[in-house]
């Protein structure tokens, strides 16, 4: 009897198993022509996230990295931003000079992929202000930004690259961006899910095929717009 | 004269005269829609297991019986948050396909008069419920559908409509801001999307005890389109 309901059960969980299996690779298809629809039919570039008022901070923002342990510069004085790839000129910026570029401070709301929610202010510059600065050539069409998180990386289509509200953030609440949450340079955008935001940054290279990610290459949806 | 009803009663007793009750399109879609909510509502189950609550990440929380319940596995799909977020966003085009299908055929057809709740059926609902509570004797006459399987349908209907906007409203809370905001926030509209989940299942569970308790023939209706039972009369 328990043999027979211990069979019945295998049998179901492996038909199961193998149903999804065999779907997988349709799923992640159906994934990309979401991608689509989100990127091509449902994002708009001047559509700007809300902003609230710093009263309405989230205490507690979880942190995470992919690291055993907190990703942590050995010389901070040594670190650059690596800007390069289809770019006239390529970078390797100071934070001081990040800093003396042009800066945006906005209060908005983090979704995460998980369902829940956060307001934090963030202050960086515009990544915008950076691709005019290398001189971003015509052929660019992605971004991919990597860390020092044990080689985390996103892939983005440039028009949210350069969304205004896109920014490479060095502060956080007012004060410098913490190293539970990236320090010391991190992607951040509200109209992206957080884990396309790149925490720990050591580079940003402009590029003319799709560059994955770390949780986009397990499935996770490419886009990823809110 | 008596004679003649005694012998149309008896006779209709015996076997009813079939008639042709459901297009296949109600069909289709009918058991269509079965498959791909078991689909939604399962994976639905295995996305909220990543952050089973709502509200701010600090709080307050929403009144939810279900708060940081792990749903069991055999009741998830996916395996994984990705997984379960790449059935659940295939299979929504499937639903809302199907949806749009139904409604379509609805009002293409001049169906939706024998299924759309109206201000007029409300009477018509009191003498059924009275009927059902046995405070009224006679079965109260019917079209197709009696007022309150009318108005059960029309409400589920526009749960699923709720359904599919609240789902619009947190898959892309910023692109849709003016749908997500009527909904009261993110949060809420989360909330709203995760009990349409019990609407379904509760439905789903009345509707399988009615069919089976009060009609069983019509079971064999929604699968043939032909209906043999007590109730053959049409609108």
């Amino acid at each position: 009897m328990t043999d027979r309901r211990g069979f019945f059960r295998l049998t179901a969980a492996a038909g199961t198993a193998s149903l999804a299996a065999a779907c997988k690779p349709l799923l992640l298809d159906i994934s990309r022509v979401n991608d689509w629809v989100g990127e091509k039919l449902l994002y708009s570039p001047s559509r700007l996230a809300r902003e609230y008022p710093i009263t309405e901070r989230t205490a507690r923002v979880p942190s995470y990295f992919i690291s055993r342990t907190m990703p942590l510069l050995k010389d901070p004085a040594a670190w650059r931003l690596r800007v390069d790839g289809l770019v006239r000129r390529p970078l390797d910026l100071s934070l001081d000079e990040l800093m003396r570029m042009p800066r945006t401070s906005y209060t908005v709301k983090h979704h995460c992929v998980e369902g829940w929610t956060a307001i934090s202010t963030w202050h960086g510059v515009p990544v915008s202000a950076v691709a005019e600065r290398c001189e971003l050539l015509p052929a660019a069409r992605y971004a991919y930004f990597v860390s020092f998180d044990a080689g985390y990386s996103n892939g983005w289509d440039l028009a949210s690259a350069l969304h205004p509200q896109t920014i490479l953030a060095y502060g956080m609440n007012d004060n410098p961006l913490p190293p539970t949450h990236g320090a010391p340079l991190r992607l951040y955008a509200p109209t992206k899910l957080g884990y396309k935001m790149t925490k720990y940054l050591v580079s940003l290279t402009f590029t003319d095929k799709r560059p994955g990610g770390y949780w986009e290459d397990q499935g996770y949806p490419w886009f990823a717009g809110v | 004269m008596a004679e003649n009803i005694l012998h149309i009663m008896s006779d209709a007793s015996r076997s009813p005269p079939p008639v042709k009750r459901h297009h296949w399109i109600v069909r289709f879609t009918h058991w269509a829609t079965l498959l791909l909510l078991i689909g939604m509502v399962t994976s639905g189950l295995q996305i909220y297991g990543a952050y089973a609550k709502f509200g701010e990440r600090d709080g307050p929380y929403y009144l939810n019986p279900f708060q940081d319940v792990g749903f069991p596995a055999w009741s998830r799909l996916g395996g994984w948050l990705a997984g379960a977020l790449n059935w659940h966003f295939a299979l929504m085009w499937g639903l809302a396909g199907v949806g749009l299908l139904y409604v379509c055929y609805l009002v293409a057809s001049g169906e939706w008069r024998s299924l759309l709740f109206r201000p007029r059926d409300a009477r018509g609902a009191i003498a059924m419920q009275q009927y059902y509570l046995r405070l009224r004797k006679d079965h109260p006459p019917q079209g197709k559908h009696n007022p309150l399987q009318k108005l059960a349908y029309t409400f589920i209907v526009l749960v699923g409509l709720l359904a599919v906007l609240t789902g619009i409203a947190i898959y892309k809370p910023l692109q849709f801001a003016w749908l997500t905001a009527l909904f009261g926030g993110f949060q809420a509209a989360r909330y709203w999307h995760f009990w349409t989940v019990w609407i379904f299942v509760g439905f789903t569970i009345v509707h399988v005890a009615l069919v089976f308790i009060v009609d069983p023939p019509s079971f064999r209706a929604m699968l043939t389109g032909w209906y043999r039972g007590r109730f053959p009369s049409h609108d």
